[in-house]
């Protein structure tokens, strides 16, 4: 194979040497969760692996973003910490809320609640807080990986796969003195181990404010994009 | 809820001694297998008891009369006193044969007084079926139950003091019951008094239930579910249904046939509504209502009961020929505990989860949203407790004028901000709608001062114009400061922040 080859698959995010390489067989087998389509480019795996830890920085609107497609598919997630988060915002980027519990004070052992939830619940977002220390926070994504969850951390999270770090962010639709908020374009840095290990940039635009639609027969809500 | 009881006691037995047309005088029982499962005052003056082996109880009393359980006839012979207590009070739900529920605002208004209605209604069963029953009345299933036991009326909020001196025994789980015999409570009071976190830290979700019942709460919030109109299950029958066995057939199949269109909504049915029509357009319909959410063999049992309890008391002069299956009620499959709902792994995996983190932080530990209608982002979520009902803060139908379109912020937080102009001085929205400068300088909650580079706005917030209490004036603007959006909200003369679009 020639160079230029290798690089073009390394850059593509291939590479056979790692744990990380995404095949086509991890999504046939459910091995990968399904994310947005403008997400999957962030992540090595075109999606989020089970067992894997991502940690998110910068954007609330980025994690509900990523619990969408996994949620939209029949996966069940869990919120710790975080006691403020809009679940509007979530429903308008595609959470299923119906399959989405809140923990907003997870009480003086947060770790001991992240690891009964990731026994059970396919993607545990964390709020990380100094109360989960690094060695604990090792422990848990030991946990996912054990547990075939995914650990998505809200803040810096030593041993995390992937770091999705939001570097900035636009808002379209606002003028001065007019208009209203319509897109958000943000500039994610992702970087991590494995086949994620050499740092990229994306830019990509989330679209949020989809249409939320009450289901009579399940009082429950669909999103129309 | 407040609910009246009608209860007769003894009820397998009475219902067996009517059908073998058993002299009252002599000892009677019902024994399932080798157990006594019910017997008559008389037995029981002669040392019979619940629970006693078959030989145990001819002991002590050999002249006894022992009928095998049959549930088909227990609801058979009950049908008629429904139909009394129904002539009475319309509304009726049967809980199982020998209970029935109903609420007591109706019987209690009409008859003027609750002791009126009580006796009543106890006169008028007597009358038109022979059969003793006895009437209580408080808030809630379990407490009325237990008042219908003692046959007493408990005052409006009083369900958890007259609940608190009876005897743990009460409870219907006799695995808890005896756990917390040998844990030294004996009463529901005692029991009452742990903290219902601890209660569901180690006895798990069945003695959280019976842990709200001890305190007089009601077993599910009365905020019900309303059913999808159109969830109905029906059946033609030509030729029609005039025999038991026939009656027994047709139930089992509407039964999975209704199962399997709840379960396809995710939902189960907690009140069936039983509907029939004979040849002759004779209508009947009764409510059965249960504790436990129903299973198809619980649904075909009850449409068979009902069925054979029509067909068999001359109630209707023609067979049926439509059979139509109602839920009255029904709640969310999701939130139910394991075991009852064996479909989904992964929403059972999850509920197990979530109920092991209950068990660490306590009931409102893990919440679940639900969205409804409603204009701010706050108003339109509700959280619930995992395990609730999940009904809506708003209705969801209901138009809401000057609700924000578009994204909502990801960040819901409220904090006081300032916003203001290029003079320094406080942007403030008039009563015609404008604002008073240019916004220039955004800060929140007394922190760094920043550039305010867009804003729209402002949009009038005019809820609830017509109840002077609850009225609510405000104006809300979209501010982009320092690369951050906010939603502002102006009320009471001060910018607050209500949500960051981060």
């Amino acid at each position: 194979m020639s160079r230029s080859a290798t690089a073009t698959l390394v850059a593509l995010g291939v590479n056979p040497a790692s744990e990380l390489t995404e095949t086509t067989a991890d999504h046939a087998t459910g091995r990968v969760l399904p994310v947005r389509g403008e997400l999957a480019d962030l992540l090595p795996w075109g999606g989020l692996r089970r067992g894997s830890t991502v940690s998110v920085g910068g954007s609330t609107s980025l994690l509900l973003a990523l619990l969408a497609g996994a949620t939209a598919t029949g996966c069940w997630a869990a919120v710790v910490g975080l006691p403020h988060i809009g679940v509007l915002a979530a429903a308008e980027l595609g959470v299923a809320v119906h399959r989405l519990a809140l923990v907003p004070r997870p009480g003086g052992d947060p770790a001991a609640v992240v690891a009964a939830l990731l026994d059970g619940i396919d993607l545990v977002a964390v709020e990380a807080t100094r109360s989960l220390s690094p060695s604990l926070a090792r422990r848990l994504s030991a946990r996912a990986r054990q547990r075939k969850a995914v650990l998505l951390a809200f803040g810096a999270w030593p041993g995390a796969d992937v770091e999705l770090q939001v570097v900035g962010s636009r808002w379209e639709g606002l003028g001065r003195g007019h208009g209203k908020l319509r897109d958000q374009a943000l500039t994610v840095r992702a970087s991590g181990r494995g086949a994620a290990a050499r740092p990229r940039t994306v830019e990509l635009d989330l679209v949020g404010g989809g249409r939320i639609e009450f289901l009579h027969s399940k009082g429950e809500l669909a999103w129309v994009p | 809820m407040r609910l009246l009881i009608v209860w007769c006691p003894d009820w397998p037995v009475i219902a067996a001694a009517a059908a073998e047309n058993l002299l009252p005088h002599i000892p009677a029982a019902v024994a399932r297998g080798n157990e006594i499962t019910s017997c008559s005052a008389i037995a029981r003056t002669e040392g019979v008891r619940r629970g006693m082996r078959k030989r145990q109880a001819q002991e002590r009393c050999p002249e006894l009369k022992i009928f095998e359980a049959d549930p088909t006839r227990d609801a058979r012979l009950f049908e008629p006193v429904a139909a009394a207590v129904e002539e009475l009070a319309p509304g009726i739900e049967v809980i199982r044969p020998g209970l029935i529920a109903v609420a007591a605002q109706g019987p209690a208004g009409y008859f003027e007084g609750e002791e009126n209605a009580a006796e009543r209604l106890v006169d008028h069963v007597a009358q038109t079926t022979g059969v003793e029953a006895q009437v209580g009345i408080a808030d809630g299933l379990f407490a009325a139950t237990k008042a219908a036991h003692r046959g007493v009326i408990v005052a409006r909020n009083r369900s958890a003091e007259f609940l608190a001196p009876l005897g743990i025994q009460e409870l219907t789980e006799p695995d808890l019951v005896d756990l917390l015999r040998r844990l030294g409570i004996r009463t529901l009071g005692a029991f009452a008094q742990l903290d219902e976190r601890k209660v569901a830290d180690r006895f798990g979700g069945l003695a959280v239930q019976a842990h709200k019942n001890a305190r007089g709460l009601d077993e599910r919030p009365l905020a019900k579910r309303k059913p999808v109109e159109d969830l109905e299950v029906t059946q033609h029958f030509d030729p029609p249904v005039e025999r038991v066995d026939q009656a027994a057939f047709a139930a089992k199949a509407l039964a999975e046939r209704l199962h399997a269109e709840l379960n396809e909504r995710a939902q189960a049915c907690m009140r069936l509504g039983i509907h029939a029509r004979t040849e002759h357009g004779e209508e009947v319909h009764r409510v059965w209502r249960c504790a436990e959410p129903l299973t198809p063999k619980g649904i075909a049992d009850r449409v068979r009961w009902q069925l054979d309890g029509w067909l068999t008391n001359n109630t209707l002069t023609a067979g049926v020929h439509l059979l139509r299956l109602v839920p009255e009620e029904v709640i969310d499959a999701a939130a139910l505990q394991l075991g009852l709902w064996g479909h989904d792994a992964g929403a059972e995996k999850a509920a197990r989860a979530f109920v092991h983190v209950q068990g660490l932080l306590g009931p409102d530990g893990v919440l679940t949203p639900v969205l409804g209608g409603g204009r701010g982002p706050e108003d339109q979520v509700r959280l619930v407790p995992w395990g609730d009902e999940k009904t809506p803060r708003h209705d969801p139908d209901q138009p809401w004028p000057g609700r924000l379109n578009g994204p909502s912020p990801a960040t819901v937080k409220s904090q006081p901000a300032t916003l203001t102009d290029a003079a320094g001085q406080d942007v403030v929205v008039t009563g015609r709608n404008d604002l008073t400068g240019i916004p220039h300088r955004f800060a929140l909650n007394g922190g760094p001062s920043l550039d305010v580079a867009a804003w729209s706005g402002p949009w009038p917030v005019d809820e609830r114009w017509w109840d002077p209490e609850t009225a609510r004036r405000a104006a809300r603007m979209q501010v982009i400061a320092g690369e951050t959006a906010f939603l502002l909200v102006r009320e009471d003369g001060r910018w607050a922040v209500e949500g960051v679009y981060d």
